[in-house]
């Protein structure tokens, strides 16, 4: 076994950093991404020009640029706001932003214009006549949102999905430098302390292989859900 | 006329009120760590250091507690201002560019910067002839990073690191050729260090003033005048009552 | 006008951020970024080729080597890969007496040599699927014309191939052009290093920021408008016919 010098109890709580971070961050993404691709197919010019303006500028900055943007700019900004209000009003508000909430608002931010695309095209692929027929039944729009376009929109975005949260997964491991404990640097710090950066690089990355694995795993479940139907009209076909 | 001067002024002393420093039972204070023996971390993960325990003593002394927010360099100052922590006591110097942002206690602590080198360097003199296309390590967004950068950045090739440690580290595994720091701290992580072949070259340097400033200080957020006027004070007691030298000897008086 | 230029240069004068000194840095910083990128992405793409061919080899210890080449890399971060050459290299014993660590010695190399195998690896699969979406009907064409395999894959898979390519290495290099601002980590003064160095020191994350943001914009821009051009030119026979 390899010797984790004490280390290990401290990895192992980075890693529940990392998982609760990814999938709080995910969750948060997929809402933003569902409002960002509804902005985006709106008739409304307003809602269609900020959807588009905030998927191509989050898509045309590096993630860390826009962490490290978001992480000290946020605070310097909302410390303006609290300032102001105390020279105008004398009102002493604190605002703590905590690392954590500060890291999921981020990640969620940056993937909230991936899965926007995501789910725009996704969408978008769902047959019109499936749509016409909820119609012909006389279903609310409510209705036909939670019986026809959601569950058949799923199986086109799954995909993407799938390869926007590997992404994501990865992506988690920024927040080291920005100062949140996650396990990529309880590893660095370890490597730098032990002189022994295999020890604890190498582990770590495995972690994440197994995270990757598992997810895979758990989005080929989902794809044959979603896909109820459609994987037996394609037998048939044949 | 006289109602409306009591409505005036006794608004205007709610106003005053609501404007006063908030009575703190507990300070937190930004940190960053590791910078050896100032402040850092055991194995297990808790926080030790001069910084720390002349900290802790000072809350002692003021009957309150203290709580330490560890926190990166470069987002130090800005993590003062928007309260993620009351004040920071992180080695930080008080010089003119940083007193436009905060508010500083006395100096506690005035220490030198010096250059280290490996022991068999051929770097004699700290100059711009010597570190001619030398690869120099600071940590960025210090004074030293500003010194070095203004006098040598023509000449050298500077390496600027997150944190002293990834520093110290590259000094070792040879990426540097020297590194500009605090002296207590290179002396802690360089020359006490168990391979340690490393000496320092040239003089301490505490000057120019523009660059070195006045020492080391806590750094408060400018309307905290009240806090800060505290902790001088108890600053002053501790150095009249020996606790200060106690804790000065525990880490700078000759280890090894 | 003559009011937008009294605005303009009041606003200069104000600014203390953007002087010779920090815009030295950014411009520096912008050369090793273009560099950098663009030294792995054509290193990448050189290794890639062979290894994705030998990546749909029928024999299986060719290819699950490489499966787990690309396996690794495209499922750990980048900023894995790269503590691990950085720091790692280090700690073998006596590499700095060896010719290796003349390369090593500087950052850049460590950096390079991490983004050029993590760009491979995706560059890879990239091809492979590619290969494996030949059209059968190319290839039983070329099997008719008596083509060896050699000469089927110079004339037909791969020609083909790259073009069906050509969309997804296109996202591959805005990828690569946006995981290089982790070479800061090591010291490197890429665009987001010199962006790091100029916050740190005037602490004003707007300024620095935002405004390497626009520069990674631009280049992100940029790198799409050339694969749209590319794809034009390359694809123009799978457009429909009008």
């Amino acid at each position: 076994m390899i010797d984790l010098q004490g280390y290990g109890p401290r990895i192992l709580e980075g890693a529940l950093v990392t998982i609760e971070l990814a999938v709080l961050s995910l969750l948060l993404a997929i809402v933003l991404g569902l409002l960002t691709a509804s902005a985006k197919m709106s008739r409304n010019w307003i809602l269609h020009r900020i959807g588009t303006l905030y998927t191509t500028v989050i898509r045309g900055v590096p993630d860390l640029v826009l962490m490290l943007l978001l992480f000290f700019g946020g605070q310097m900004g909302i410390n303006m706001v609290t300032d102001w209000l105390y020279d105008q009003f004398g009102i002493d508000i604190f605002i703590n932003i905590n690392e954590f909430v500060a890291g999921v608002v981020t990640i969620a931010l940056i993937f909230g214009a991936y899965m926007g695309e995501t789910f725009r095209g996704a969408f978008l692929a769902v047959d019109s006549g499936q749509i016409e027929a909820g119609r012909a039944y006389g279903m609310s729009e409510g209705l036909m949102f939670r019986r026809i376009r959601f569950p058949q929109m799923m199986r086109h975005a799954l995909p993407g999905l799938s390869n926007n949260w590997m992404v994501l997964l990865k992506t988690t491991a920024l927040v080291s430098i920005i100062g949140l404990t996650d396990m990529v640097r309880v590893a660095a710090e370890a490597s730098k302390a032990t002189h022994e950066p295999f020890t604890f690089l190498i582990p770590v990355a495995l972690i994440y292989l197994a995270i990757a694995s598992v997810s895979e795993w758990i989005f080929a479940r989902l794809q044959k859900h979603y896909n109820v139907g459609f994987g037996e009209a394609d037998e048939w076909n044949n | 006329m006289n109602k409306l001067l009591t409505v005036t002024l006794l608004s205007a002393a709610l106003i005053a009120g609501t404007a006063q420093a908030r009575d703190y039972d507990t300070v937190r204070f930004g940190v960053d760590v590791p910078y050896e023996p100032m402040e850092y971390r055991t194995p297990e993960g808790e926080l030790t250091g001069f910084d720390i325990e002349l900290g802790n003593a000072l809350c002692a002394e003021m009957g309150i507690e203290c709580e330490w927010i560890v926190q990166g360099w470069d987002g130090i100052i800005p993590g003062l201002m928007s309260r993620k922590y009351d004040a920071i006591m992180s080695s930080m110097t008080i010089n003119e560019e940083r007193r436009e942002q905060v508010l500083f206690s006395d100096p506690y602590f005035t220490p030198p910067s010096a250059w280290f080198v490996p022991s068999d360097s051929n770097i004699d003199m700290p100059a711009k002839e010597t570190l001619e296309g030398k690869n120099i390590g600071v940590q960025r967004g210090t004074l030293q990073d500003n010194y070095v950068s203004d006098m040598y950045g023509d000449v050298a090739d500077i390496n600027r690191y997150a944190t002293a440690d990834d520093m110290v580290l590259d000094m070792e595994a040879g990426r540097l050729d020297a590194v500009f720091l605090d002296f207590p701290v290179g002396k802690s992580t360089l020359l006490d260090s168990e391979d340690g072949n490393y000496k320092v070259v040239g003089s301490m340097i505490t000057e120019p003033k523009s660059y070195f400033g006045d020492g080391f200080g806590i750094a408060f957020r400018k309307r905290d005048e009240d806090l800060a006027s505290k902790f001088n004070e108890a600053l002053a007691t501790l150095k009249e009552n020996g606790t200060y030298d106690q804790i000065f000897n525990k880490y700078f008086s000759n280890r090894k | 006008m003559e009011q937008l230029s009294a605005w303009f240069t009041n606003l200069l004068a104000d600014n203390t951020i953007f002087n010779a000194q920090t815009l030295e840095y950014y411009a520096e910083g912008l050369a090793t970024t273009v560099q950098l990128v663009f030294l792995s992405l054509v290193i990448g793409l050189v290794m890639a080729v062979p290894l994705a061919i030998a990546r749909g080899s029928r024999r299986k210890w060719i290819k699950m080597p490489i499966f787990f080449y690309t396996y690794v890399f495209r499922g750990t971060p980048l900023l894995i890969q790269l503590y691990i050459i950085y720091y790692g290299v280090v700690f073998i014993d006596g590499i700095q007496d060896t010719w290796l660590w003349l390369i090593l010695e500087e950052p850049f190399y460590p950096a390079l040599i991490a983004f050029t195998l993590n760009t491979a690896a995706y560059t890879t699969e990239i091809f492979h699927g590619a290969i494996k979406a030949t059209s059968k009907g190319e290839i039983e064409a070329a099997r008719a014309y008596g083509m060896s395999r050699g000469l089927m894959m110079r004339r037909i898979i791969l020609p083909s191939a790259f073009r069906r390519a050509l969309p997804a290495y296109g996202n591959e290099v805005i990828f690569m052009l946006h995981a290089s601002a982790i070479a800061s980590v090591v010291t490197i003064m890429d665009l987001t290093g010199a962006a790091r160095l100029v916050y740190a020191r005037y602490y004003a994350p707007f300024d620095a920021f935002l405004f390497v943001a626009l520069l990674y914009l631009c280049l992100t821009f940029a790198i799409l408008y050339l694969f749209r051009y590319l794809e034009k030119r390359m694809l123009a026979h799978l457009k429909p016919q009008s």
